[in-house]
């Protein structure tokens, strides 16, 4: 009864080159580069706009890596937030209570910053901002798929609202519990750590000097990364036990845990904004594609936040996809066909693997108090702080400038 | 096929010049229905399409002074893919916004392509019908795009006179096929049909594949120059087709009137 009450209401056809489903950081940046390449977009997000794009703080940042500072810059997007990005020029990874540590900063790689720290809000408002810019592109929210079909030459996704979209090729960027990943029977492979993230944001007395923090401490990572002004963001691992415990505490009991494990190098400190709690997993998809279906971010793979790399590798995925349908497109080819798709996969999947795995790997070795484990990986930052080739390595990491580069990730044009 | 009749719209009938050899077409029209599947027997083309695409693309652009890297480079261009088959350069061509006249002598290829087009949402003219018919008709085209076809006609002199009759002045003409040489022989017949079985035993009839320099006199004769020509080369490790310099087994050309500058 339902589905004929929709179908009554609006049975409007749309065709377009792609249909996003997901309209997050992105879903929303492939939706620009490729409106901008010239393809016909789009976009449909559940969650309306306005809603988005309220000005109260809501105390997500995300790391945006250098490499993938290049994309939003070749899309357009990155004119929209520059002044709200805050650059990280040094990373400092201790192990826990041990003075060892390891010392990155930009003048080893005489290349500029690392990445930037940018709120979510300004991220999605500089999306929209450029999203409006683009003729080509359209957002329909709030609404969401319902059904999708894959054929011969194309496929067509339903929404709830009852649109119907025709396109070539859909792409899912839905987030981990991707709707058009288990429509399509893509299986995945998942793993939950025994671990919880809490996000928080603290204003400080001190600047942060541009410093990010990564400290091993034996639940997990806790990671100091700095905001705009004198305001750093807070990436908290411990056990799913002490995560409810820690996010019931009033406002003065969070706020003495937070100084326990910040100390007093930022002076006095004082929490802003909501506190957030995930528990944290591994997920990834054993496919990202499927006939007329492209699965991109988290919707292909979810990783651990250690390294600071869930969207950076969401936009590597953007990037490889863009210049694959460009390239397609260009040569006047079914940016939807097999063979284009296989291009996607083969490119990205790898890659992802790769860093899901060392990210996975790291969390173990580091969250873990085992005395001799923590003697060998001290003995092992020592070293690799003494290694210029290693840390150089390191660092190309961490601002994702590694592996067989999409163009727009190496700031070229597509 | 032949019981088949021709759509009388759309075709001058049999002619007493006609180029097009029956046996030929016949053997073609047994294979239509796979051409649309990259791992079929139309494997080689499929492989050798975004070349193909990537040549014209830059060449026609270049001819027309416009952007490559525009959506629709070939916007407000009227093009003729001559021995479309199954539309396997038509539809690209189209995608890349060319007004596109697909002919084909094969019957089941234009219903193969017509049939690919409408479930792909594109807008191409496809028409049962010759180059010899077109040029009856008083048609005129931007861009004729003859690709894999010179190979397999009857007489290349005729066919490419009725080709230049068809272009528009200041038009353009893109021809790749075969080079007859020994190692043409080697790859294209002892190893594309025999060894490799990418193509069916007796696809291609050596003694047809033709030189540049007669490619180049018979265009002369009709009035155009060849104003480049390159080698379509082969990587069996990558199995992938690039543009160099050796045309000894396939290659592609481009033509233009003969007073043209470029």
């Amino acid at each position: 009864m339902a589905r004929q009450k929709k179908t009554l209401s609006a049975d409007v056809a749309i065709s377009a080159d792609v249909a996003i489903a997901g309209g997050g950081m992105v879903g929303l940046t492939l939706g620009i580069g490729l409106a901008q390449s010239g393809l016909s977009v789009v976009v449909i997000d559940a969650a309306p706009q306005a809603e988005l794009t309220e000005p109260a703080f809501d105390g997500r940042s995300s790391a945006i890596a250098h490499a993938s500072c290049r994309l939003l810059q070749g899309v357009g997007i990155w004119p929209h937030l520059a002044d709200r990005a805050e650059p990280i020029l040094e990373i400092r990874v201790t192990d826990g209570p041990s003075r060892q540590f390891l010392h990155f900063d930009q003048a080893t790689l005489g290349d500029g910053p690392m990445g930037y720290m940018v709120e979510n809000r300004h991220t999605r408002m500089g999306l929209f901002a450029r999203a409006t810019e683009l003729d080509n592109l359209r957002i329909i929210a709030p609404d969401k798929a319902v059904s999708f079909e894959a054929e011969a030459a194309g496929a067509r996704l339903t929404l709830e609202s009852g649109i119907i979209i025709e396109a070539p090729l859909v792409v899912g960027a839905e987030g981990r519990a991707s709707p058009l990943r288990q429509w399509a029977g893509i299986p995945t492979r998942k793993w939950q750590y025994n671990q919880s993230g809490i996000v928080a944001t603290i204003a400080h007395e001190l600047p942060h000097c541009n410093i990010a923090h990564e400290r091993f401490l034996a639940p997990g990572p806790f990671a100091i990364l700095p905001l705009k002004g004198n305001r750093s963001s807070l990436v908290w691992t411990v056990d799913p036990a002490l995560a409810e415990e820690i996010m019931s505490l009033s406002p003065r009991a969070f706020l003495a845990e937070v100084e326990k494990r910040v100390g007093g190098f930022l002076g006095k400190l004082k929490v802003i904004g909501p506190r957030w709690t995930y528990p944290l997993g591994l997920q990834f998809a054993q496919r990202y594609i499927d006939p007329r279906l492209a699965l991109v971010g988290d919707a292909a793979h979810g990783i651990h936040p250690i390294a600071g790399q869930g969207l950076n590798l969401g936009l590597r995925d953007v990037a490889a996809l863009i210049e694959v349908l460009v390239d397609a497109r260009r040569l006047g080819g079914d940016i939807g066909a097999a063979d284009v798709l296989d291009r996607y996969q083969r490119w990205r999947r790898a890659d992802s693997l790769a860093l899901a795995l060392a990210t996975d790997g790291l969390n173990r070795l580091f969250s873990n108090d085992i005395a001799p484990i923590r003697a060998l990986r001290d003995m092992g930052l020592a070293a690799i702080n003494r290694m210029p080739a290693a840390k150089r390595f390191f660092m190309r990491h961490a601002r994702g400038t590694v592996g067989k580069l999409p163009k727009l990730l190496k700031g070229e044009a597509v | 096929m032949a019981a088949t009749p021709i759509d009388p719209s759309h075709s001058a009938g049999n002619g007493s010049e006609s180029s097009v050899d029956d046996e030929e077409i016949a053997r073609f029209e047994a294979m239509a229905d796979k051409w649309w599947d990259p791992e079929g027997d139309f494997k080689p083309l499929h492989r050798l399409n975004p070349v193909r695409v990537g040549y014209l693309r830059d060449k026609v652009t270049a001819h027309f002074g416009s952007d490559e890297n525009a959506p629709t480079p070939f916007a407000g261009l009227r093009i003729l893919d001559i021995g479309c088959g199954g539309g396997l350069l038509a539809e690209p061509m189209a995608r890349l916004g060319a007004q596109v006249v697909g002919a084909d002598a094969g019957e089941a290829n234009i219903r193969v392509a017509r049939l690919h087009a409408a479930r792909a949402g594109l807008d191409i003219d496809y028409r049962h019908t010759t180059a010899e018919a077109l040029a009856e008709a008083g048609e005129k085209f931007d861009v004729i795009v003859n690709m894999e076809v010179i190979e397999h006609v009857a007489d290349v002199g005729v066919f490419l006179g009725a080709c230049a009759a068809l272009l528009a002045s200041g038009g353009a003409m893109a021809i790749s096929t075969l080079n007859r040489t020994p190692k043409s022989y080697v790859a294209a017949i002892i190893g594309a049909e025999y060894l490799l079985r990418w193509l069916p035993r007796g696809t291609h009839n050596w003694r047809k594949f033709v030189k540049p320099s007669e490619l180049a006199d018979a265009l002369a004769h009709a009035g155009l120059r060849l104003s480049d020509i390159r080698g379509l080369e082969y990587n069996p490790f990558g199995q992938t087709w690039s543009l160099g310099r050796d045309t000894g087994v396939n290659y592609v050309g481009f033509a233009v009137h003969a007073g043209s500058e470029n």
